[in-house]
């Protein structure tokens, strides 16, 4: 048969849409994992119900899970190019986010009176106009599965449960993959049932094969990213994080104790944790968040590193606890993945507005160092970083990330473990000398107290949360003392502004424009301003991941630009720090909806407001 | 093996340099006492041990003590402690806390630590009233009692920590009080030596926000009538000529006379080692004055503690850290 040419994309965003029962997460990680080993950048985004198995057929129900792939991935990417849809309910929740002209796979046999209507259409949106403007590829999938499976005289049942690879096999041809990777995991996987394996890879090689044999369809090829050399493989935000405190672990020479309550998201470091088992890593299931962060806190006094993990309200529940770190000036590392709020908001879904909380959320003046995840591998590298200054500086520290963060995955480069960064902490005190008291709460130049290892002779002494002289940690209410000790535990933190890296720019370091971000915006501002750049915008590019303390040329940098706009998923928080910090008058660009913005809203932003004020015609870029 | 001689201890090695602030006359000082005369009997280098305590006046002791200490905060003393435990299950753990903060806000810790069975310890004073907020009702505060939150009398039943933590799956319950210098001692050994979750209640007077509370227990002249001693594989038997005793018929207990023919053998031998903690959940909750109240060791039984369960090490070969960061699907780049 004569083929037409595949057309070639640089990037693609095809999105899996179905019920529980439709196996999207197995179809989405199989072409990240295919695309991936095919050299492609992937960035990978599920989106799940809230509930855990909702009625089929109903919008609450429908799962999802996009792979963007392509020469570069760090979104799921804005539009999505095909959208497989299972179901009319996966059709009707997605169809919004498909590109227009884009491609809709839908499994015809799912397309019945009976499901539309669960799904709130009328008539049958295949055949009622619903998908004018978009390529429409019908596929009646359980029928032709059940024929390409038809030799192994399956139950019906049996036979149905193969179907996702039918599909997949379908997706593989659309975008040129080989299926090899998804047949060797397989026959791995199903090695002592061969009658799945058997059945899987019919299904598999079936929807390649209509693929192939579709009229009028060419497929596509889509651009390999050039990265390497290495090993690689892919990992999701929880995975990198739970990584990094094994790590941490390690290259502290301390061992860690992570204790953390089943709250939705976080959960998914203690499952992580759990599996892996990681050398050193304790991991504990405690009763609620604020059971968990005193747990960890009570491994910090012992001489271990003390890992806890919350998400949405979790954080509050445990700002007592925090600051009981702050006040006992001990290690103590707090996980927080936002979703959104107020109290319980919309599980599942992202947002950015625990800033201010992480930054000030307790009583009494107490500084704490935060810092932000901005993609998922970055989590590895941000809890060596938050461990870093857990220890060297003897202050809790809050790391945020988001749920979007925490489920979508890349690849990442496998570091080698003795090329990390030496996180051991300073040396203990020496024993002291009689007449010389041991002081707790003697101070280095960094002006940390030492570490000490509870079961040191010599070192006994007493911490807590009560006010204390400095030096001799005794506790103490004298005014003057009251305030030496908040001023010192401020210029503590404060002065971790200089032993971290500065502001770096993606751009010229002066301008008219300098986009700002932190946390998981990271992605849709690069590319944001990666294609602002591309048509000729003058604009720039800066990340923080220290959100406070801010670099120390944070302000020198942003007074270069005429304009600063920090985009977030908040209603400015951000913001609202640089003007009281540095009276710097940034714009706010805010997102509420639970939903990481598209590089291309950034960017119809930029062109529409300011293109008339800052093109400047002739200018080399 | 040549065995190294360890420094005799004595109570004063135990105290530090700090002035006691509790108000003077308090129990708490006879408690401080008698558990730093105890911690120099126990033979334990000073910096083997450390002290965890709470809010309220309990929560000032390890300021006291000449020991590694932590003061917390309402109700995150014994999830603090579980965290070293589990962190360092080598160090002896006690935990200083008063019934106001660990039957109020530290009820749920309580429960937790104490079905986890770590090998920690908790003294929990018992005052049956908030002392340091200046004398509110407490979770203990039998009904009735009038206090500044509960000026016409409580209505609320009480907490009582035993019968709680009994219930929880407590392997180690005893009871003293804080006159009693001779049996705190003596519980506050076992309890050290107890592999598991071990709660020392004491009966604490606050003369200013509850004088005399428990003068029924403590008065030499009455408490023979007013309380019983337990010891393990005896008969309960209390009262100035021992003259009473007490008998188990289905959940309650009954007290009877012994000179009304009741034999001897109908009165209840205290079995501090039953598997079943139900026996020593009736005497428990035994009140005065409907009951003599009961004084020394409930029960003491073992079964795996959570730090020892943390150190075992997982089933199967352990991956080392290079192997799990590159997971099981890893490709190389040339």
């Amino acid at each position: 048969m004569a083929h037409h040419p595949r057309t070639d994309l640089e990037s693609a965003a095809i999105r899996f849409a179905g019920d529980f029962g439709d196996c999207i997460q197995l179809m989405g990680d199989q072409f990240a994992r295919t695309s991936a080993a095919l050299g492609n950048a992937v960035f990978t985004a599920p989106d799940l119900p809230g509930e855990i198995r909702s009625r089929p057929g109903t919008l609450g129900g429908v799962h999802a899970f996009q792979v963007g792939f392509g020469s570069s991935a760090i979104t799921p990417g804005d539009y999505v190019h095909t959208l497989v849809a299972m179901t009319p309910a996966a059709l009707r929740a997605n169809l919004p986010d498909v590109a227009a002209g884009g491609i809709i796979v839908a499994n015809t046999d799912s397309f019945v009176a009976e499901e539309w209507v669960k799904a709130g259409y009328d008539r049958d949106p295949l055949s009622d106009g619903t998908l004018t403007g978009y390529r429409v590829i019908r596929v009646p999938v359980t029928t032709l599965n059940a024929d390409a499976v038809s030799a192994l005289k399956l139950s019906p049942r049996d036979a149905d449960r193969s179907r996702c690879f039918f599909v997949l096999g379908l997706m593989y041809w659309l975008y040129d993959r080989p299926l090899d990777a998804t047949l060797h995991w397989l026959r791995d996987r199903f090695a002592h049932l061969p009658d799945v394996y058997k059945a899987d890879r019919r299904s598999l090689k079936a929807g390649y094969q209509f693929g192939m044999d579709l009229p009028g369809h060419a497929g596509f090829r889509v651009a390999a990213q050039v990265y390497g050399p290495g090993v690689f493989r892919r990992v999701n935000g929880a995975t990198a994080l739970a990584l990094g405190i094994a790590a941490a672990a390690n290259r502290s020479g301390r061992e860690a104790l992570f204790a953390s309550f089943p709250f939705a998201p976080a959960v998914e470091l203690l499952h992580q944790l759990m599996e892996l088992q990681p050398p050193g890593v304790c991991p504990l299931q405690a009763e609620d968040e604020s059971a968990a962060a005193s747990m960890a806190l009570g491994a910090s006094f012992g001489g271990s590193l003390g890992f806890t993990a919350t998400a949405g309200p979790g954080l509050g529940n445990i700002s007592d606890v925090i600051g009981l770190a702050v006040a006992a000036e001990l290690p103590l590392v707090v996980i927080h993945t936002m979703r959104c709020g107020p109290a319980l908001g919309v599980p599942g879904k992202p947002e950015q507005a625990d800033l201010l909380q992480a930054i000030h959320g307790r009583n009494g003046e107490s500084p704490v160092p935060v810092l932000a995840v901005r993609s998922p591998a970055d989590g590895f590298d941000v809890v060596l970083e938050a461990t870093r200054l857990t220890m060297r500086y003897m202050t809790p520290v809050i790391v945020l990330t988001d749920v979007g963060l925490l489920h979508a995955g890349e690849p990442w480069r496998v570091p080698n473990v003795a090329t990390l960064p030496d996180l051991r902490p300073p040396a203990s005190p020496p024993p002291p000398t009689p007449g010389k008291p041991f002081l707790p709460y003697a101070r280095d130049v960094r002006l940390a107290r030492p570490w000490v290892v509870p079961g040191t002779p010599g070192l006994e002494h007493r911490v807590g949360g009560l006010e204390k002289e400095d030096g001799t940690g005794v506790v103490s209410y004298e005014p003057a003392d009251h305030e030496h000790m908040v001023n010192v535990r401020g210029q503590k933190i404060a002065q971790i502004a200089g032993d971290i890296p500065r502001l770096a720019l993606e751009g010229p370091p002066q301008g008219d424009l300098l986009f700002l971000s932190w946390g998981g915006t990271y992605g849709a501002v690069r590319q944001a301003v990666e294609s602002l750049r591309t048509s000729g915008f003058n604009v720039s590019h800066g990340h923080l991941r220290h959100l406070s303390p801010l670099p120390a040329d944070t302000s020198d940098v942003l007074r270069r630009f005429k304009r600063v706009v920090v985009p977030e998923l908040n209603c400015g928080q951000l913001v609202s720090l640089l003007r009281s910090q540095y009276s710097i008058d940034c714009e706010s660009l805010p997102k509420v909806q639970g939903r990481q913005f598209l590089g291309a809203e950034l960017a119809d932003w930029a062109r529409g407001s300011f293109r008339p004020r800052l093109l400047s015609p002739g200018v080399e870029l | 093996m040549t065995g190294t001689s360890l420094p005799v201890l004595s109570a004063k090695d135990f105290a530090t340099d700090q002035t006691v602030r509790w108000c003077p006359g308090c129990g708490d000082y006879s408690v401080l006492t008698n558990f730093q005369h105890a911690l120099a009997g126990l033979g334990l280098p000073r910096e083997r041990v450390a002290v965890i305590s709470g809010f309220g006046c309990a929560g000032r002791l390890p300021y006291y003590l000449n020991t590694y200490g932590f003061h917390t905060l309402p109700g995150r003393a014994l999830p603090l402690a579980v965290g070293l435990k589990a962190a360092r299950p080598d160090l002896t753990v006690w935990v200083a806390v008063g019934e106001g903060d660990t039957l109020g806000p530290g009820v749920g810790a309580l429960l937790h630590a104490v079905r986890r069975n770590v090998d920690i310890k908790i003294l929990l004073f018992n005052n049956e009233v908030l002392g340091l907020t200046r004398g509110q009702a407490s979770p203990a505060a039998r009904v009735g009692t009038r206090t500044r939150t509960t000026p016409h009398g409580s209505t609320e039943s009480d907490l009582k920590p035993l019968p709680l933590a009994l219930a929880a799956g407590l392997t180690f319950a005893a009871r003293t009080a804080d006159v009693d210098a001779e049996r705190l001692l003596n519980v506050v050994r076992r309890a050290t030596f107890h592999r598991g979750t071990a709660i020392v209640e004491v009966y604490q007077n606050c003369h200013v926000y509850n004088d005399g509370a428990f003068d029924y227990a403590t008065d030499p002249s009455i408490k023979a009538e007013t309380t019983l001693e337990l010891e393990h594989g005896k008969p309960l038997i209390f009262g100035s000529d021992r003259e009473r005793g007490v008998r188990l018929t289905g959940p309650t207990a009954d007290i009877v006379e012994l000179r009304d023919d009741v034999p001897l053998d109908d009165i209840l031998v205290h079995d501090e080692s039953l598997p079943d903690p139900t026996q020593s959940w009736v005497l428990s909750r035994m009140t005065f004055p409907e009951y003599p109240e009961c004084f020394g060791v409930f029960r003491a039984v073992e079964r795996p503690t959570l730090d020892e369960i943390l150190h075992v090490p997982p089933p199967g070969p352990t991956r080392a850290l290079q192997d799990l960061l590159a997971g099981d699907d890893p490709w190389t780049v040339v």
